[in-house]
């Protein structure tokens, strides 16, 4: 039986209506952003405009680049001291609200997350600079915590009165003989937390990756990257990987720790989760080391099954590729009990996502295997590459913007470069099909007749879901109570609500599980009360 | 063992705060801003900080939080931010259609110099304000003072911005609420009814940040302070402005500018900072205060009376914003428990000496700090182990390491509902502080009790 979905206005009248309220000049701008899906051979998809700057008063759902480098890329690594230059409300802010898990082994082991480190700048520190204060906060921290590496972050003012952190990382790396770095992730700097994430990645790779040639034991040695441990998923990904007998040498970011990023040269394999925040770090290590990396996708439960398929087959070792097998076969009827209890629920029903810079596309798996159709879709903070796939890549224009980013050059390791595959086995893999460094990007999967809309706002937002009427709307924190009080489910993508894991096998279990609780949830039908139903008074009550 | 690298020995910090007991500016003058009706915040810098504090009240709340953005890139923060203003303000008004935007800064546009006052005189020259609506503007750096501050300001920058004398008093009271919550703020205006007082109450968030789920969602809702009542504050007959580091200035920024005198009082938390407010609402009002008032006063002192027994003696850790802290402080005195370690975020010395002096003579020694954090909280619970921890959310990391029973009280609370509905102002509030106080040591009573002490009847 096809699906049946419920009939949606046409998506050009919907994407006029949204246009019709903005002055001239917005109103152009986002023409080019809101896009109506149209998928031809395959995977041919229009053009939308992406990675450009906020318009000044549009209620945006981004953040900055300070919160895309010290809140998502290092947040989740739990032994790096990280200090916060600069005034106390970023530090404050990116304190504990991202929901990264770690679970440090012993009670012994380093854990940082749980505290926040700033140098609380005031306005003497403003006037007369703030580096002497940043030199003895790091003392202060290596004194109280010894720690075994110290990060420290520019907020706004920090590059406006010229601090040189990077000198005082320098001087104190010398002086205290642990690794100290730093990362001029100022919030001005780009259009969103897309040039955090670059500046974090940039310096990790700098600064730490390959730093430790402890030989890592294993046989089948992977990193997984662009993943953050949100309400538990690395967890899961680390329980269904190691089933199969593969080791994880390190995970960025998601319960990693400074030793997991050193060894990180040492893998086999990059197997790249979120693309937008980390798929220049796969390329970086595919030059300097011959690690070659591959897209994957753990959300879902035929995704997972997929990409783990996709791993087996790269080192193309039967014993590795049954053993996949099996561990699909065992977690698999969990997943089928499932979808059999929720789909009567969810079939036919419609989502909308809009979150970050791969989710928006990865749920779109679990949302299909509960035989759910998104029906408008788009990231907060991508490049036009997450949208319409690497092969736009070098049709991208680089504005100012995206220049201000350091692209750093990176040749061959003297004596680390090792090449993983020999020209007969890559030979082998391609014509078994087999893609590296690939990436469709998100609109080829979805449906023509869609809406992909880069860079959502409140007011969209409220239209979208007026005219649309989704039956369940994913966002993130700052959008999630508007949605609800016009009577929508709204599911966080960004924290989970405090839900997940929604990774792995058991993490799609739990996703259909929520969102079967979300689209039967009584609360959305009792928002009338009684006598809003039916305001006509037709009879009183007779009391005696 | 969460915050297991906290050492018990003290070592003085003169540059790393660690686990603050404050935020920044900005967020306070947004919390203030939404409490005017119609209002869109809108904070002037890059967008993070907007992101950042929207997040925050929204996790505070569990409301949705309406702020825009200048949207600074590297350009702006060049050259200035005027035009990203400029662009703003006019977008803001064809897109969202507020009645007022309250604009504050953040430290990028204090840094490189923004002026408020010229940027908005220069949008309203070039039409960029609607005939009828309003911008108004707070000065809100993030490396000066705290949250508290930004909110202080903001209400500041309502009265300079909007408060008029015509010249006619019109026998009403100003009542500056100070940070308190949706439901705090409520609490004071049922009390100012109960006395008979007319009066305006700005800022005021009950009914924005508290409200209801109906199927249709409104950008401003039909609630808070209009402009045009703070407009008229310039003509009242007096103001009372609850707590000193929230909303002092304000109060005293509009007897400068409007000549209408001010009181300023503690926030009305617990038994006699409640006393003191009615006290002088009565007099402002000249009437005397009624029976019902009387009565919820005295099933205040029942309670206090039914369970002295378990608030005596009881050592307690306070963490969070100076006027909260003051009135709490006393609160905890009255019920003969000892707030053995005191510490707030927020810089001032003032603070300090008022909780001293509130400790003075009650036969224990107090441990006070304004710019603390909680890493020296904790320390100071290792070193002198308390009955109870009272604070934002935060302090459950510690509560759980120390295995110490913990009251959310102050800001922010995300994981815990309550603080937007029930208020701990008035003599109400001050019961419901003792029930949610009595809850936890009860609890722990209950939890800890041999098989034979357990006992059904305390």
């Amino acid at each position: 039986m096809a699906l049946k979905h419920k009939s949606i206005p046409d998506v050009a009248t919907v994407k006029e209506e949204l246009l019709k309220k903005y002055p001239t000049k917005v109103a152009r701008k986002r023409a080019k952003q809101i896009v109506i899906n149209d998928v031809k051979d395959g995977d041919v998809v229009p053009e939308v405009q992406a990675n450009v700057r906020t318009t000044p008063g549009i209620i945006t759902m981004r953040g900055c680049t300070y919160a895309g480098c010290k809140g998502v890329i290092l947040g989740p690594t739990r032994d790096i001291v990280n200090i916060t230059h600069g005034p106390i409300g970023c530090g404050f802010y990116s304190w504990l609200t991202r929901r990264n898990q770690t679970k440090a082994p012993l009670e012994s082991s380093e854990n940082f997350m749980p505290y926040a480190f700033s140098t609380d700048m005031q306005d003497e520190d403003i006037i007369f600079g703030g580096e002497k204060k940043l030199i003895a906060a790091i003392q202060e921290a290596y004194d109280t915590f010894h720690p075994k590496a110290i990060a420290i972050f520019a907020t706004c003012p920090v590059g406006l009165i010229g601090d040189d952190i990077h000198a005082v990382a320098r001087k104190m790396k010398e002086k205290l003989g642990i690794n100290i770095f730093a990362f001029s992730c100022e919030g001005y700097k780009g259009v969103s937390q897309s040039a955090g994430h670059h500046i974090a990645n940039n310096q990790i790779f700098t600064h730490v990756v390959g730093e430790d040639d402890t030989p890592k034991l294993g046989e089948y040695k992977i990193n997984m990257l662009g993943e953050y441990n949100i309400g538990g998923d690395a967890f899961e990904l680390e329980r269904v990987l190691e089933k199969c007998g593969i080791t994880l040498v390190s995970t960025f970011s998601g319960n990693s720790t400074y030793e997991h990023f050193a060894t990180a040269h040492q893998a086999d394999l990059n197997a790249v989760m979120c693309h937008r925040s980390i798929n220049y770090v796969a390329e970086m290590m595919e030059t300097k080391y011959g690690i070659p990396w591959i897209k994957v996708n753990f959300i879902g439960a035929e995704s997972s099954a997929k990409s783990l398929r996709k791993i087996a087959q790269y080192f193309g070792d039967k014993k590795l590729i049954d053993r996949v097998e099996e561990v699909i076969a065992e977690e698999m009827p969990a997943v089928h009990a499932a979808l059999e209890d929720v789909k009567p629920f969810t079939e036919g029903k419609t989502a909308m996502l809009f979150v970050g810079g791969s989710r928006a596309h990865h749920y779109q798996d679990l949302f299909t295997e509960m035989g759910m159709k998104t029906i408008a879709a788009g990231y907060e903070f991508a490049h036009r590459d997450d949208y319409e796939g690497r092969k736009v890549m070098p049709t991208i224009k680089v504005d100012a913007d995206s220049r201000n980013i350091e692209e750093i050059e990176v040749a061959p390791d003297s004596t680390r470069f090792v090449p993983r595959k020999s020209d007969e086995d890559l030979k082998r893999l391609a014509e078994e099909g087999f893609t590296f460094k690939d990436y469709e990007g998100m609109m080829p999967q979805m449906e023509s007749n869609t809406l992909v809309i880069d860079d959502l706002n409140q007011y969209e937002a409220d239209k979208l879901i007026e005219l649309l009427k989704p039956d369940v709307f994913c966002a993130g924190i700052k959008e999630k109570f508007s949605v609800q009080k016009m009577g929508v489910p709204m599911k966080q993508l960004h924290s989970y609500d405090y839900g997940g894991p929604y990774a792995g096998f058991k993490g799609a279990v739990n996703f259909y599980t929520e969102i079967k609780r979300l689209v039967t949830s009584k609360v959305w039908s009792d928002l009338k009360a009684p006598w809003e139903e039916n305001p006509e008074l037709s009879a009183t009550y007779v009391w005696e | 063992m969460l915050l297991r690298h906290t050492p018990t020995e003290i070592k003085e910090r003169s540059a790393l705060n660690i686990n603050p007991a404050k935020t920044c500016q900005p967020i306070g003058a947004m919390y203030a801003g939404l409490g005017i009706k119609g209002c869109l915040p809108h904070s002037h810098g890059s967008q993070g900080c907007c992101a950042y504090h929207r997040s925050t009240l929204t996790r505070h709340y569990k409301e949705p939080v309406s702020a825009a953005t200048s949207s600074f890139t590297e350009g702006a923060s060049v050259f200035g931010g005027q035009a990203n203003l400029l662009q703003a303000i006019e977008n803001i008004f064809s897109v969202y259609e507020p009645e007022i935007i309250a604009v504050h800064t953040t430290c990028l546009s204090e840094t490189i110099g923004d002026d408020l006052n010229q940027i908005v005189d220069k949008a309203v020259k070039e039409g960029k304000v609607p005939a009828g609506k309003q911008v108004i503007f707070a000065s809100t750096p993030s490396y000066v003072g705290s949250h508290v501050t930004g909110f202080s300001n903001m209400v500041k920058g309502m009265v300079k911005c909007l408060a008029v004398a015509s010249g006619k008093k019109n026998g009403k009271v100003n009542i500056i609420p100070g940070w308190v919550e949706p439901a705090d703020m409520e609490e004071i205006k049922r009390i100012a009814g109960m006395i008979g007082v007319s009066f305006t109450m700005f800022p005021d968030t009950s009914g924005v940040l508290n409200g209801p789920l109906t199927g249709e969602y409104h950008m401003f809702p039909d609630a808070g302070t209009p402009a045009e009542d703070i407009r008229a504050a310039g003509d009242a007959i007096g103001t009372l402005a609850l707590g000193e580091w929230c909303s002092a200035d304000a109060a005293r920024t509009l007897d400068a500018q409007c000549k209408v005198p001010c009181r300023v009082l503690d926030l009305p938390i617990g038994l006699k900072a409640t006393d003191r407010f009615i006290d002088a609402l009565r007099t402002v009002a000249g009437t005397s205060v009624p029976d019902t008032v009387n009565f919820e006063r005295g099933q205040l002192i029942d309670v206090i009376s039914d369970y002295h027994q378990y608030f005596f003696g009881k050592k307690v850790a306070l963490v969070g914003d100076p006027d909260q802290l003051i009135a709490l402080t006393e609160f905890l005195l009255t019920l003969d428990m000892q707030p053995v370690h005191v510490v707030t975020g927020t810089p001032g010395k003032k603070f300090e000496a008022r909780i001293r002096e509130l400790c003075a003579g009650k036969g224990f020694d107090v441990n006070v700090r304004a710019a603390g954090d909680m890493f020296l909280l904790h320390q100071w619970i290792k070193n002198e182990p308390v009955d109870l921890i009272m604070g934002n959310t935060y302090c459950k990391y510690i509560a759980r390491d120390e295995d110490i029973p913990h009251v959310r009280f102050g800001f922010p609370i995300m994981d815990r509902v309550g603080h937007q509905y029930f208020p701990v102002t008035g003599y109400k509030g001050g019961i419901r502080l003792m029930e949610k106080i009595l809850g936890v040591l009860l609890d722990r009573a209950d939890r800890d009790a041999p098989e034979e002490k357990f006992e059904l009847v305390y």
